[in-house]
């Protein structure tokens, strides 16, 4: 039972870092980006917040927790924004190719975050020596009371705050994507952007502002394994693939933010899954973490044999759109 | 006292490039009347009615809306000027329902009070006679339900003047009539139209007045009671066609494809064809009519080889009088064996041509197996490409511009010519005159006409009955993937055909 108990609170755990970055990716594409560069993002997000803490907590003596949360919530958030304007003023001003961009903004994102991460080690004396531990704990303090509760406190309550935001996020972009005007558009713009256009919406306004909201969003993601995850410190490459388990999460999700919820409670658990596997060996580990990329494969498989309208893609992901070309 | 005019143009000029679309253009539309826009493909008469729609900006002359000079710089500016436009190509979006495309881009408070959307369009469509669930998702729709949401889109933007881009293109004639009754209805509510369209008989019966473009400049406008088709015709053109399809009594006739009982699905599962059977011989033309999507495409490719069959046999009689089971052959091999199919897709290039590469390269596409030798040979197909230029009339800067490059009539033209130019023994062509002007199309009439003389057998997809009628010798009739009857031309007319492809017709062969 207790055994349970961890590997359900480890796969949340590690879910939430990717359900960030499918959520901001779900958003991005709904505007027909397909914003490849969101695993960069993601490292670039989780560097800056971390770097924003570090030198708040290096230079005031007594560091208030809230602060430093504050600041490296900033940071991460305008950082991973400037990111997806990168890829959006790329993309959507200058018309280059949305594979080929997004691709080269994850080489540079997670070169980003290896170089700073690098250079704040050093500063701290060491690699591994980073530690923000005023500001970490602020991200980690979990549910007062309620985390009290056996069991139910454990599995619902014992997570930071940022957990709890995401599934909000997500929640509430579904909300906006279904019944608003302004979700509506959006997904009129990833559908069809000259349609969008004859409507007179504004595409590029919809574009850049969706591709910058999305990549803000799944920087949290970084911030969150960096903060919540690792307790505020950095390894270089520790973030892993988590990023293009993010994007596959979106097609996992159907594009609904509120699949990629559940979506990502199973990748974490699938991810993590080899650790509680007795008797495996590091060739069939690795086996195992295979598993998240497969269930995408079988999902989509699925999705496109049942040909269902609602579950495709945005119809012109990845297309740069021009208005005189008719 | 003198009436405002819904629109003025004063001598508006639109240049892309060193290309004049529009040259000096005046025209008025009167507040409550329905005007038509005639004109031959390239005269520019989309282009103008862009102008008003926001997508292009002239660089030239003045627009005046009710009275008032306005300046029109995007589609926003054009919706709150009151004007409505309804595109060729439906600007819908397929995965939203009908209601969702029709508030698309509007105003209003955050979250969409569907429930009150809908009780609008309801209000709007029972005062005009439209039919529609705005409920039901665009995909789900058919071409005429498609393009009453368009309809409502723009009247739900109060809307009160409407320009319509060749709506009955995609119509069956039922539908058409229903379509016209609801822009006469709209007529009488004070609402001003302008319906662009090439069909002659429909601006004669529907509109109030008839202006008239040729080559991007403005000829002239009649009143629809002094105007005649042959006196239209005379204006657009710039010089006196005849508009007669030179029909000859099909000669020598022999079976030269037999299809019989055939079966076939879609992707989705569905089926497209069922148990189809019917006979084309040589030296006739034979007709293929139908709404869109009811199995014609499939029906030509079936034979071509193109489509896989769940059941049933199509022969092919051969000139030696041998009869071989097309089903049992490669589309490659049917190719060789002389039975070509011509298609012509809605967007024109999506199939047949490359839209990058040049003429030379696309007459290649059929004959690149020509030859042993390892390099291709590039002269030959050059010759033809030089001839079909010449003989079709083809308008191009040169043999090596890119395909897309050339207008519409012209791609086509390159395409159904390429076709003939491989002397067919079976001739397959789908919607070859699809949005072409009358001469061009009348070019491809004679070719057609000439490949029956010749003792070939064409089949042809065409969606005016008007050309079919006087075309072809039979008419097939398509319904929803099953043939409803091949009746005579000579002798039927567009009610009966009407009547078969909506499925209301008792079925009739008249197949001796």
């Amino acid at each position: 039972m207790d055994l349970l108990l961890t590997f359900i609170q480890k796969a949340i755990g590690q879910g939430i870092a990717i359900l960030f970055g499918a959520t901001g990716e779900i958003v991005t594409e709904k505007s027909g980006n397909l914003n490849l560069g969101i695993p960069g993002i993601m490292y670039m997000g989780g560097i800056s917040g971390l770097m924003g803490a570090f030198f708040y907590e290096k230079n005031v003596a007594n560091p208030i927790p809230l602060i430093g949360l504050f600041i490296s919530f900033l940071m991460t958030f305008i950082v991973s924004a400037l990111g997806g304007f990168i890829y959006s003023f790329l993309t959507i001003t200058l018309r280059a190719n949305q594979n080929v961009v997004g691709l080269a903004l994850t080489t540079f994102g997670v070169g980003f975050g290896n170089f700073f991460g690098g250079s704040i080690s050093k500063l701290a004396g060491g690699v591994g020596q980073i530690s923000v531990k005023t500001t970490a704990a602020a991200f980690r303090a979990s549910v007062p009371v309620l985390n009290k509760i056996p069991i139910i406190g454990d599995l619902l309550f014992s997570y930071g705050f940022l957990t709890y935001l995401a599934i909000i996020i997500s929640l509430s972009m579904t909300y906006f994507l279904k019944h608003t005007r302004k979700g509506l558009n959006l997904r009129a713009v990833g559908e069809d952007p000259a349609t969008a256009d004859a409507a007179g919406i504004n595409v590029t306004r919809y574009k850049y502002s969706a591709t910058v909201m999305g990549a803000a969003i799944a920087g949290l993601g970084g911030l969150y394994f960096v903060m919540e995850y690792y307790g505020g410190t950095w390894s270089n490459n520790g973030f892993g693939d988590r990023g293009w388990l993010a994007i596959a999460l979106v097609i996992l999700a159907l594009w609904n933010p509120n699949n990629a919820i559940w979506g990502s409670f199973l990748f974490g658990g699938l991810y993590i899954l080899y650790i509680y596997l007795p008797g495996l060996t590091r060739a069939t580990q690795e086996l195992c973490k295979m598993l998240p990329y497969l269930v995408t494969i079988v999902v989509l498989i699925i999705s496109s044999k049942r040909n269902k309208h609602e579950s495709q893609p945005p119809s012109s992901l990845g297309k740069a759109y021009f208005r005189e070309e008719r | 006292m003198e009436q405002v005019n819904a629109i003025e143009l004063k001598h508006v000029t639109k240049r892309f490039g060193e290309v004049t679309a529009n040259d000096n253009v005046s025209l008025t539309l009167k507040k409550g009347e329905i005007l038509s826009i005639l004109g031959e493909n390239g005269s520019g008469k989309t282009t103008l009615m862009n102008m008003l729609s926001g997508i292009y900006f002239p660089d030239e002359g003045e627009i005046r809306i009710n009275g008032n000079a306005v300046t029109i710089r995007s589609p926003k500016d054009s919706f709150s000027l009151g004007i409505g436009m309804i595109h060729q190509h439906f600007k819908l979006i397929n995965i939203l329902t009908a209601a969702e495309n029709i508030i698309l881009g509007l105003p209003g408070e955050k979250k969409i009070k569907m429930p009150q959307v809908v009780e609008e369009i309801n209000a709007l469509t029972r005062k005009y006679g439209f039919d529609l669930n705005p409920m039901q998702k665009i995909y789900d729709m058919s071409v005429s339900q498609k393009q009453t949401v368009e309809i409502i889109k723009v009247l739900y933007r109060g809307a009160d003047i409407l320009i319509l881009d060749e709506p009955t293109a995609v119509l069956t004639p039922h539908e058409t009539t229903k379509l016209f009754q609801v822009l006469k209805n709209m007529k009488e509510d004070g609402k001003s139209i302008i319906i662009i369209t090439h069909k002659l008989n429909e601006v004669l019966e529907l509109s109030d007045r008839i202006s008239v473009l040729r080559k991007g400049t403005y000829i002239n406008t009649v009143e629809t009671k002094d105007a005649t088709v042959e006196s239209l015709t005379e204006m657009m053109v710039g010089e006196k066609v005849s508009l007669d399809i030179k029909r000859t009594k099909p000669t020598n006739q022999k079976k030269r494809i037999e299809v019989c009982n055939i079966n076939c699905r879609n992707k989705e599962g569905l089926p497209v064809l069922t148990d189809a059977s019917f006979i084309a011989y040589s030296g006739e033309i034979l007709g293929v009519a139908g709404i869109s999507g009811s199995g014609q495409k499939e029906l030509l490719e079936s034979i071509a080889g193109l489509q896989k069959l769940e059941s049933g046999q199509i022969f092919y009689h051969t000139p030696e009088e041998t009869i071989e089971d097309l089903t049992k052959l490669s589309a490659d091999v049917i190719k060789e064996k002389g039975v070509r199919l011509a298609f012509v897709p809605e967007d024109r290039l999506g199939m047949g041509l490359v839209g990058s590469m040049d003429l030379t390269d696309n007459m290649m596409i059929r004959s690149y197996k020509d030859g042993r030798s390892f390099l291709v040979d590039r002269k030959k197909p050059r010759k033809l490409a030089s001839k079909i230029v010449e003989q079709l009339k083809v308008v191009t800067p040169k043999l090596e511009t890119p395909v897309r490059r050339l207008s519409g009539g012209n791609v086509q033209k390159v395409l159904v010519g390429r076709e003939i130019a491989l002397n067919p023994t079976v001739l397959m062509v789908a919607y070859p005159v699809r949005g072409l002007d009358i001469n061009s199309s009348y070019t491809i009439y004679n070719l057609l006409n000439e490949e029956k003389k010749k003792g070939h057998a064409v089949i042809c997809v065409i969606e005016d009955l008007d050309v079919l009628l006087e075309l072809c010798d039979r008419i097939l009739v398509l319904n929803s993937g099953k043939i409803t009857g091949v009746v005579d031309a000579r002798s039927t007319n567009k009610e009966e055909l009407g009547l078969l492809m909506t499925g209301t017709g008792e079925e009739k062969h008249k197949d001796e």
